[in-house]
């Protein structure tokens, strides 16, 4: 699990600012940060591909310097994830550190550590808020996702936050094939919980690079997320991850509309790495390290990568497209790990195209995934992919295949 | 969104009572002029022009905003009134108790 990143609602909507952020901030808007790989959960769409802890990963008082430093950057709040972060032993000491020093804190959690008591110390605390992940309104739609006993977990932390009188808190789901048709029930359950439904697109990214082909939206599905989202826009949250929707009509989807990797946006991954997006774990849109001299605020300031983000683009490939203009190409991560040209257009472009330049791309020739932290045994329904077939027919044996020595 | 006619506390932006900066907000320098974050409900805005920032945080060295806005020049002043009205409904500025609204 990963999160991603919502601006607060912006009390002076400006167009022209976007053509501004383009070039970049002197800190990012939207900062997330993961301070674990490891996790209880073996989601099979992990952008992080998540479960075991790195041993390198940033220690107590590493990430107490970065928070000081995010203070100095005016960075005002942080998206917190993972893994799942709550498992970190020192998870709430950091959350009272980041808080006290004016660093506030949304983080994101399967709900695994939000017992009673908890819940109840996180709504009388100012300045945290908390999204819960789920991926069906249904337990046999969630598990399936997110794995057995995932949506019980769920809704015993979201029952706990309500009960603690913790309001506002969000439910974030990302958007599956299997879960499009359950839109309002989402909505609804928000209702229940008095809290805020926040939806996110699907990415080829981490373990959901497995997964995309047969979970990713149809065309049809696409089409009715468009026209859910304009209807009820204002009221649900979407990390800005549906502008590539916005051909599909007149009407934009609420949000800014621009890809933010590097610009407003940025990754700090668990061993310290900063990264263009969360859904860019690859070396490919790796800034630097928060550990090496100058910190993160110098690889923000100067990285080439993101010197390189922050330069205005041509459309490339999709210049000619009438649409190019509302939907900006769509996302940069989901055209790299998919073997499109960044240029291009998207694997989901709503006119086609990018379903087009897939049946072009070579399987073999697609990028590997970045730090894979996945446990060994994924006890989970979605088949992993299988590098090669066993060779006798009945022979399930891992050691199937091996060369002999 | 809050409608730009009413702060928080249900007055209306008044160009002849003097304001300031919401002492929960926090102005981080940008390009475009600066991002204003209110610590207390955690809402974002963006300040679009350097000369709004000078403005917003000179305000409470002027008897009224109206005063503030008077050494705003003409073509930007229609622009820069609706700006601190929206972020007065944004509890952003703030009228001052004080009638003088001086700070020495």
């Amino acid at each position: 699990m990963t999160t991603l990143h919502d601006p607060p609602p912006a009390a002076q909507r400006v167009p022209a600012l976007v053509e501004q952020f383009k070039g970049g901030l002197h800190a990012p808007i939207c900062l997330t940060w993961e301070w674990t790989y490891a996790c209880n959960l073996s989601c099979v769409h992990c952008l992080s591909s998540s479960g075991r802890r790195d041993p390198r990963e940033l220690s107590t008082d590493e990430i107490k310097s970065v928070i000081d430093e995010l203070q100095r950057m005016q960075v005002f709040y942080i998206n917190v994830g993972g893994g799942e972060p709550t498992v970190r032993p020192d998870f709430w000491e950091l959350l009272d550190y980041a808080i006290a020093h004016r660093v506030g804190v949304k983080f994101s959690t399967n709900g695994v550590r939000l017992t009673p008591e908890r819940a109840r110390r996180l709504a009388s605390t100012d300045y945290v808020d908390v999204q819960i992940s789920l991926d069906g309104a249904t337990r046999e739609v969630n598990d399936a996702v997110r794995g057995p006993g995932s949506y019980d977990m769920a809704v015993r932390a979201m029952e706990n936050l309500a009960e603690a009188g913790f309001d506002g808190f969000k439910i974030s789901v990302v958007m599956t094939r299997r879960n499009v048709a359950q839109l309002d029930d989402f909505a609804a359950l928000a209702d229940r919980y008095g809290a805020q439904l926040r939806i996110t697109r699907l990415r080829p990214s981490g373990r959901g690079a497995d997964v995309w082909d047969e979970l990713h939206p149809t065309a049809e599905q696409q089409r009715e997320l468009y026209h859910w989202l304009v209807g009820h826009g204002e009221k649900v949250l979407t990390g800005d991850s549906f502008f590539h929707l916005n051909a599909l009509g007149s009407t934009p989807i609420p949000g800014l509309n621009l890809c933010g990797a590097g610009r407003v946006v940025c990754l700090i991954d668990p061993v310290g790495d900063v990264y263009a997006c969360p859904f860019a774990i690859h070396d490919a849109f790796r800034a630097g390290n928060v550990r090496s001299p100058g910190g993160f605020e110098r690889v923000w300031r100067t990285s080439d990568l993101f010197a390189g983000l922050r330069r205005p683009s041509s459309g490339g490939a999709c210049s000619g497209c009438p649409a190019y203009d509302t939907c900006q190409g769509g996302c940069m991560a989901a055209k790299f790990f998919t073997g499109l040209p960044l240029d291009g257009p998207d694997p989901e472009c709503v006119r086609g195209h990018g379903a087009a330049a897939l049946s072009a791309v070579d399987p073999d020739a697609l990028p590997r995934q970045g730090n894979d932290h996945s446990h060994r045994t994924v006890p989970l329904g979605m088949p992993t992919v299988r590098s090669r077939r066993p060779d006798r027919l009945c022979d399930e044996s891992p050691l199937a295949g091996l060369e002999p020595m | 969104m809050p409608s730009p006619s009413a702060a928080p506390d249900g007055t209306a932006f008044d160009a002849t009572r003097p304001y300031r900066l919401n002492p929960s907000v926090a102005l981080r320098p940008e390009p475009f002029g600066a991002l204003a974050y209110h610590f207390g409900n955690r809402r974002l805005s963006f300040l679009k022009a350097p000369e709004l920032v000078d403005l917003v945080r000179g305000l409470d060295r002027h008897p009224s905003a109206g005063a503030a806005l008077a050494e705003v020049p003409d073509a930007r002043r229609e622009a820069f009134l609706r700006a601190l009205a929206s972020l007065a409904a944004a509890d952003m500025i703030v009228p001052q108790r004080s009638g003088t609204g001086a700070r020495r």
